[in-house]
């Protein structure tokens, strides 16, 4: 076994092969250990670093987007609800300047109707009064026509108005 | 591979051939071997995947992306056993663990076939052994600067009621000193045990069409070569996860050292 003999017998190739090994390894050491590697390391850390970064970018995009939205939806909230406010405040005055202006025809009206009335009144106590006189007239024609007698005007008044009358 | 009458060495994968290029160090004569070249395949490769990963975009390609796996895999470890300081370590246990994957690996790949002899380095005990020392080393170093003497508490667990720390101390102790000797152990062994399995299930699907017999022989090699297939995505699977258990032990020993218990 050569592995074996190389360490028991004072063999040729025992000084060869740790020499090659120490400088090959220690060649492997400096140039790829100390000097690939950290580089290599390096590259990967600072991936790292930026995808976490990117990360927090976008965790902190996010969250500025979400405030966003929360401001904008409060202001819509707000005017929605001045818009609403204002709607019921014109609702309101309009129903009371309506009412105002109701009430105002209304007495116009009133006003008018009594006024109207009390024509009437008049003008049908004036007709009534016509119409009694008309109505003695037609009746003393008639009493004078059919049985020829004169019948004196205020006697032939007093008749139409107790027939009128009741 | 030694054909010497039908017969194949299943260990002669494992041996260490000089391709020159000698110098002496200190009394012994280094050379440039089989082992040596093959160290520096794994490390021109791993150095080249690891080039691929390199053109740091912010969003990766595949290559950027396997590569950057595997930095994140072994510094997730860190960062799970050790804690934030585990960084600290990463470079260290990041090598450990692509040099001896990328030799797992290498050593399965299927050269034969085009008459190249991969070798797997890390199935020598003293390769195995000296990055498991190194691994030690650092407990040592990191353990004493850090805590001083108090590194010693390691051997003391928590709740260890004072008439058992006679006992429980020097089980601790031999349970901590063997641990440089099981890390590099349980590598070796693993891909030796591997490599001849294979070896030898090869030996047997050679010998079986070489056979006299054909038709039974022949059984023999296809059943044989079947196992193989399944045996060869089995050891793709023990070269990772030997280098996984290799790099996580590390790290927890580390950890001990770091945060005592």
């Amino acid at each position: 076994m050569p592995q074996i003999a190389q360490l028991t017998a004072d063999n040729w190739y025992l000084a060869s092969q740790l020499f090659w090994l120490l400088v090959v390894f220690a060649g492997i050491y400096v140039v790829i250990g100390r000097g690939m590697l950290p580089k290599i390391e390096a590259t990967v850390d600072a991936r790292d670093r930026k995808v976490a970064d990117d990360l927090a970018a976008a965790k902190a995009a996010h969250a500025a987007a979400d405030g966003l939205e929360e401001t904008y939806r409060q202001q819509s909230d707000a005017s929605r609800a001045a818009a609403q406010k204002a709607v019921a405040d014109a609702k309101g005055k309009a129903a009371r300047d309506a009412e105002k202006r109701l009430a105002k025809v209304d007495a116009e009206l009133g006003d008018k109707l009594t006024a109207a009335e009390t024509e009437i009144a008049t003008a049908r106590k004036s007709a009534m009064a016509e119409i009694e006189s008309v109505a003695a007239e037609a009746a003393s024609d008639l009493v004078a026509k059919l049985s020829g007698a004169k019948v004196v005007a205020a006697d032939a008044k007093a008749a139409v108005k107790a027939v009128l009358h009741g | 591979m030694a054909a010497e009458s039908g017969k194949i060495d299943p260990m002669h994968q494992f041996e260490v051939t000089p391709l020159g290029g000698g110098f002496n160090l200190g009394g012994h004569e280094v050379l440039f071997t089989n082992s040596a070249l093959w160290m520096v395949i794994a490390a021109i490769t791993l150095g080249i995947f690891m080039w691929g990963g390199m053109r740091r975009k912010l969003i990766p390609g595949r290559w950027q992306v396997a590569v950057e796996g595997f930095t994140g895999f072994i510094s997730s470890m860190m960062t799970a056993n050790i804690g934030t300081e585990g960084r600290k370590y990463t470079p260290y246990v990041f090598s450990l663990f692509m040099f001896i994957l990328f030799c797992n690996l290498l050593g399965m790949l299927p050269l034969g076939v085009v008459g190249v002899h991969p070798f797997t380095v890390t199935s020598h005990i003293a390769i195995t052994g000296v990055l498991a020392l190194i691994s030690f080393a650092i407990v040592l170093v990191v353990g004493f600067w850090r805590h001083g003497l108090h590194f010693f508490s390691l051997f003391v667990p928590h709740g260890t009621p004072l008439p058992m720390i006679p006992i429980i101390a020097p089980i601790e102790f031999v349970s901590f000193m063997v641990r440089p000797f099981s890390l590099g152990l349980r590598l070796f062994v693993a891909m030796t045990a591997g490599h001849v399995l294979l070896k030898v299930l090869s030996g047997f699907v050679i010998n079986g069409f070489n056979a006299e017999t054909l038709w039974l022989g022949s059984i023999v090699s296809v059943l044989s070569f079947i196992l193989m297939i399944g045996i060869s995505a089995l050891e793709l699977l023990v070269a990772g996860i030997q280098a996984y258990v290799f790099a996580l032990l590390t790290s927890l020993y580390i950890n001990d050292a770091v945060n005592l218990h």
